[in-house]
């Protein structure tokens, strides 16, 4: 098919300025984050900024706690979802069809729905303020969505692969960690990477699952500076960098893993 | 947030023989699966239970509660915050979900047919958006609307003079946090349908040519068609997540200005954790489920009809 040069510029026209509009409240708070604190009227580049940040939102154990919390959910969810999805992918039994939209509905189910009770039902046998009261309910919801990603790879399998392993005499253990997983490592990687992604960015749960704070992840460190929100954004926006520098770091690093994983994930079905 | 397998895919066979090729035993299946059940059961399907058993009861956190049938429900008929909240949802389905649709198709169509190198940048650019945590894009958006922020500055270089702070205004808060979700979701969306479109063949583009038809009929004739799976799932994905919009309100506007900006995930926080109002928190998370259940379902069920297969 054949297209015009002036369509063809047009098209990156149209592109550059849609990239534009996606990048520039990002390159905002990067500016903010560099501006002068309020009252500071000096010009130039205020990397200090960061550092104070740093220092108030106590951001070298707001990020250990999130890098814990999250080490916990992806590799806890992880296995669930290879489990489960092993067997919904490669074996036929009873129930397996009602079992397997019990898993979609928690696709739909909103954490909204379930943090109160989680709340109360924790707080009364002191898992509040602990990280399993923070990292459960997330290994909860990143199983459902991976026991569903993982049972779409293993039904992509060749299906001979099973049967030359009978031959071989495997067991279905051995044949899941030895046959089936090394093909699947790619979307396993896609699967752990979006898991850490929501866990990192998740703010419901850490909010209300640690009341005390004690387990409160990096997200929740930006409270710390909305009670004083006028005097001091840019704090506050190098705080919002200090956040989100990981994620998009990884994100720079692995992009087909985020874009491929979120556009296969919803598609697939 | 996905399209059910459809029937065919899932219909089980009649008798159940070796579970699979490796698998010996009929319980294989089930030991594998329990481990996921008993996790996802325990702390996602049994607080669903308990929220909905909640709601039907009237409690502060702590001490008794009593039991008050659908009081807490009937009363939310009347509730001005509740109703206030579902309509704000309704408006950010437009935001999140109606412009970033018609917008996405535009430009996926444009940049289908110019065949563009390069589009791995501009793809990550675009993307972007999705893997910035929720908080840290409400700090950003903050600054931009703010009475000396970004907006107000751009409108001054079109003669227009302005110092609202927009997130601070009843009339324009809830329209500014909208945009927010335009954002947000616009880039996912266009790249979701680009994705599906590129699938086309060409030759169905070759005979609409054949026909004599323009860049508009070659889109409502061929594209569109094409692509009604994609928009279906784009539709839930973005219709979701404005009906889950909690963290963009908790750090921008806290519902206010007044009520101008609640919604019912923010609702049922505030009235759970802030005014101890338990019964009522958990029966607008009900009603906030069922509504993702049916718009789910409905949605996918239309996309469903005509989906080549």
């Amino acid at each position: 098919m054949r297209v015009s040069s002036t369509e063809r510029m047009l098209n990156y026209v149209v592109l550059t300025l849609f990239a534009l509009f996606a990048v520039a409240p990002v390159a905002t708070i990067f500016v903010t984050a560099l501006g002068p604190q309020l009252g500071i009227a000096t010009g130039g580049l205020h990397w200090g900024n960061f550092a104070e940040a740093w220092a108030q939102g106590d951001f070298g154990r707001a990020l250990g706690r999130s890098l814990a919390v999250a080490a916990l959910v992806v590799t806890s969810a992880l296995a669930l979802s290879v489990l489960a999805g092993y067997a919904f992918g490669t074996m036929r039994f009873p129930g397996s069809t009602l079992l397997f939209y019990l898993f979609l509905l928690g696709l739909m189910i909103p954490a909204e729905a379930i943090v109160i009770p989680l709340f109360f039902d924790f707080q009364a046998i002191g898992l509040t303020d602990t990280i399993w009261g923070v990292a459960l309910p997330q290994i909860a919801q990143s199983t459902a969505f991976g026991a569903f990603w993982m049972r779409a790879q293993f039904r992509a399998l060749p299906e001979n692969l099973l049967e030359a392993a009978a031959i071989d005499g495997s067991t279905s253990w051995s044949a899941l960690w030895r046959i089936c997983v090394p093909p699947l490592l790619p979307s396993i990687v896609t699967v752990a990477v979006l898991m850490f992604m929501w866990t990192w960015n998740e703010f419901l749960i850490p909010l209300v699952m640690s009341p005390y704070k004690t387990w409160a992840t990096a997200p929740l460190a930006l409270n710390v500076f909305q009670g004083q929100y006028t005097a001091d954004t840019a704090l506050m926006a190098s705080a919002g960098v200090i956040i989100a520098a990981p994620i998009v770091v990884a994100f720079v690093f692995g992009q087909r893993y985020f874009i491929n994983g979120m556009l296969e994930g919803a598609t697939r079905g | 947030m996905t399209t059910p397998p459809s029937r065919a895919e899932v219909r089980a066979p009649r008798r159940w023989g070796r579970p699979s090729a490796v698998a010996g035993s009929r319980a294989a299946p089930y030991l594998y699966l329990l481990p996921a059940l008993v996790v996802y059961g325990a702390f996602m399907l049994y607080p669903l239970g308990r929220t909905i058993s909640y709601s039907f009861y009237e409690w502060s956190g702590f001490g008794a509660a009593t039991f008050v049938g659908l009081d807490n429900y009937t009363s939310l008929l009347g509730d001005r915050a509740f109703l206030a909240a579902i309509w704000h949802a309704l408006v950010l389905i437009v935001f999140y979900s109606l412009l970033p649709l018609a917008v996405g198709l535009v430009l996926a169509a444009v940049l289908r047919r110019g065949q563009v190198r390069g589009l791995g940048i501009y793809r990550a650019l675009i993307f972007l958006p999705q893997v910035i945590a929720l908080v840290v894009v409400a700090v950003a958006w903050r600054q931009i609307y703010a009475p000396t922020g970004g907006l107000n500055s751009l409108l001054g270089l079109f003669g227009i003079d302005s110092d609202i702070g927009w997130l601070g205004s009843a009339d324009f808060a809830l329209s500014a946090v909208g945009v927010i979700g335009f954002w947000l979701e616009t880039g996912l969306v266009m790249l979701l349908l680009l994705a599906g479109m590129t699938r086309i063949p060409g030759e169905l583009y070759e005979a609409a040519r054949l026909d004599g038809a323009g860049p508009v009929r070659e889109f409502f004739a061929v594209t569109l068609p094409s692509v009604r799976g994609e928009i279906a799932t784009a539709l839930v994905l973005t219709i979701i997540a404005a009906l889950k919009t909690f963290d963009l309100v908790y750090m921008t506007t806290r519902g206010g200005p007044g009520t101008a900006t609640t919604v019912p995930a923010f609702e049922v926080f505030n009235r759970a954790f802030n005014h101890k109002q338990i019964g009522s928190a958990a029966a607008v998370a009900v009603v906030l489920t069922v509504l993702v259940f049916i718009i789910n379902v409905f949605v996918s069920r239309v996309g469903e009809e005509r989906r080549p297969r």
